[in-house]
């Protein structure tokens, strides 16, 4: 990119809750900071203004879910040097994967009362599977220190610093007892990939895997265990269930155990 | 000059999640004007169906990354209604706390980030902070207690993490609730001094005589529990709202409109509508600064949110404050649940109005149905509403002010797309 002109930073909004995208505007103490390293060239959710492509970053907040997404995300891309998707919604499919174990007619009669308004894929799926990537950020939501690390990455062209290990390194560099071990509480801390701060083991909770699949996870050895812990088949199914179940990994060992 | 105007807001900015509006003007007046949520549906109450009650709170929270906070509470006091539980003392103390920490980050949220910026002619936050960059940079600070609260009660500031049905699964440190007490009496001076600022504001010319809908507490300011009220005599609890409120589904929008029980009368919920409604029960300092900013008892200018919403925030300030000093470590986190069949439902006041909750469980505890009606939805047809007066107000103005008008009006309501779509682009045509 050009010295002499700030790069351009865009944030796109796809099917999702807004959680992601307010990461960015609650960098409390960094948003004027990082207002001032990059042009705000497209943001909705905080300005009316709107500056044409192309764009140096984009970031992607949510998951594919409407036959209007597919085409949006297309052009997107086409005006964007880095697409970085950011949130479970954008790298797997969100919640809202869950209706892909369903009927959807059987969803649009349940909410609306006039089907024939609604216009919605089958399915709810990662914008990877619709065009190509540059960096994927995990959680539910994103962890705002993790969106700082990468827009600096990126813009200043080097990898950024986002580990792929479990929750479990986490837990013990932070100090937190586990709470599998110590309260037999089940816990997807094993499988799951660290960057939130261990939120939930500190509060005494089992982790419930926002950040999905850690680096080569082995969901079945933890499955073992969550039964011998006394979890029912429908239970373990549903622990993978929940914001990542677009996931692979969380994706098979939920089937495992329908 | 052709007579024919037409105004498109493609794609609505400064509020959260995706809307539009649409308005064709014909001889100098309105011939249609709609307003639509266009965010992708996601269907919520049905993917719920079969789950266990505990998730209710964890899922309905990625309604929205604003207010997770108001669906964790809405579904875990449905939940505890229906398995026949109630969270009294201190462990209610802790939720109203963490609560206040929502109503404040997301108050500040919208006054100075996303709002303001349209009172005084900026596009942007950021591009008022180059022109004012203390008040930006205090109510940034303001904003981060808020979410300052939510992580010492909840865990994580978006999506919080330590609240359940029956409570919390930890009882969070009491030297870590105590820390707050520093920034929340700076809270309360700095939030003062800004709802002066906001009140000094210039408010567009435009007044409705609403009807006023809210919770409404025996001993305090409703946040997390109470009747539901109107200004105009209803009185009634949480378990009768579906029999004098619906929602209508219309062809322009994936959001349902929020329609009175008669089928058609629009109400308002939110800041104007508890204030409206409970002004009484506000603090002592937030009545007089109140005051002091040009409100008075009955706001029916949606302008005025803005200071209403700063009103608030002082409150919650102050509420929070009062909470904090109270805190003692908890005895226990949570109450015991044994999961059986009921009905159950729950309604909180979001910081952008009533939100409504109701299950069904199996004897197992699973959820058969589910209902969930965000503000925003409650607020559309009011919001169509204040768009035709306002529009009717300000036809002598280019395409491109109107335009501008219209959007500070929608973003009266704070209004929360990703909710409503169980909300905006402009068009006009002015023919």
């Amino acid at each position: 990119m050009a010295k002499n002109r700030k790069p351009k930073l865009a944030v796109w909004k796809f099917s999702s809750c807004d959680g992601c995208q307010l990461s960015l505007l609650d960098c409390e103490d960094e948003l004027l900071a990082v207002a001032d390293s990059v042009e705000i060239a497209y943001f909705l959710e905080a300005s009316r203004a709107e500056i044409a492509g192309p764009y140096d970053i984009s970031l992607v907040e949510g998951s594919i879910t409407t036959p209007h997404e597919i085409e949006r995300i297309k052009k997107v891309r086409a005006q964007s040097r880095a697409l970085i998707s950011i949130g479970a919604c954008a790298t797997v499919g969100g919640i809202q994967a869950l209706k892909n174990y369903r009927n959807v007619d059987d969803l649009i009669m349940t909410v609306y009362a006039h089907p024939e308004y609604i216009d919605t894929l089958t399915t709810s799926t990662a914008i990877a599977d619709h065009v190509t990537v540059d960096f994927e950020l995990r959680g539910c939501p994103i962890n705002k220190e993790q969106l700082l690390e990468l827009i600096n990455a990126t813009l200043n062209a080097r990898k950024p610093n986002v580990s792929q290990h479990s929750q479990c390194i986490e837990c013990k560099l932070a100090g937190t007892v586990c709470v599998m071990v110590s309260q037999g509480k089940p816990c997807l801390g094993p499988i799951t990939q660290a960057g939130c701060g261990n939120v939930c083991p500190r509060c005494d909770r089992g982790c419930y895997g926002c950040f999905g699949p850690k680096e080569t996870p082995n969901p079945a050895a933890l499955s073992t265990r969550m039964k011998e812990l006394g979890l029912s088949d429908r239970e373990v199914k549903h622990f993978y269930r929940l914001f990542n179940t677009g996931a692979p990994a969380f994706h098979d060992e939920g089937n495992a155990h329908e | 000059m052709s007579k024919k105007r037409i105004i498109k807001v493609d794609a609505l900015a400064r509020v959260e999640g995706e809307g539009a509006l649409y308005l064709r003007v014909k001889d100098n007046k309105i011939k249609d004007l709609k307003f639509r949520i266009y965010e992708p549906p996601r269907f919520f109450e049905a993917l719920l169906q079969g789950r266990i009650y505990s998730d209710a709170p964890d899922i309905t929270a990625r309604i929205c990354g604003i207010c997770p906070m108001a669906y964790i509470m809405g579904a875990s006091h449905a939940m505890e209604d229906s398995l026949g539980v109630q969270v009294t003392g201190a462990l209610r103390d802790l939720r109203r706390l963490a609560y206040c920490g929502e109503w404040i980050e997301s108050h500040v949220l919208h006054v100075f980030l996303l709002h303001a910026p349209d009172f005084l002619g900026y596009q942007d936050s950021i591009q008022l902070s180059k022109d004012h960059p203390e008040v930006v940079k205090k109510a940034l600070n303001l904003k981060k207690i808020g979410n300052k609260i939510i992580e010492v009660i909840g865990g994580r500031a978006i999506h919080p993490v330590n609240l359940a049905v029956g409570g919390f699964h930890g009882a969070p440190k009491k030297k870590e609730v105590k820390g707050l007490a520093e920034g929340l009496k700076w809270g309360i001076e700095t939030s003062r001094e800004l709802a002066l600022l906001v009140g000094s504001f210039t408010f567009p010319d435009y007044t409705y005589d609403y009807t006023s809908v809210s919770m409404r507490h025996a001993d305090e300011y409703a946040i997390t529990e109470g009747n539901i009220i109107s200004s105009r005599g209803l009185d009634i609890p949480i378990s009768e709202f579906e029999n004098h409120f619906d929602e209508e589904h219309v062809a322009h929008s994936n959001a349902l409109h929020g329609v009175m029980g008669d089928g058609s009368k629009p109400y308002l919920t939110g800041p104007i509508a508890r204030y409206n409604n409970n002004f009484n029960q506000l603090s002592p300092l937030a009545k007089e600064t109140a005051k002091a900013a040009g409100l008075e008892k009955t706001v029916n200018n949606p302008f005025k949110s803005i200071v209403v919403r700063m009103v608030e925030t002082l409150y919650a300030f102050e509420e929070a404050l009062r909470l904090v000093e109270a805190y003692e470590t908890l005895e226990a986190a949570h109450i015991e649940i044994t999961p059986k069949a009921g009905r159950g439902t729950g309604c909180t006041e979001a910081p952008r109005g009533i939100c409504y909750h109701r299950y069904e469980l199996d004897e197992e505890g699973r959820i058969e149905t589910a209902r969930i009606m965000p503000p925003t939805s409650q607020n559309q047809k009011q919001i169509e509403r204040d768009l035709w007066g306002v529009v009717e107000g300000h036809l002598h103005l280019p395409d491109e002010d109107l335009k501008w008008v219209c959007e500070q009006a929608i973003r009266n309501y704070d209004p929360c797309i990703s909710c409503a779509t169980h909300f905006l682009k402009l068009t006009v045509d002015r023919d």
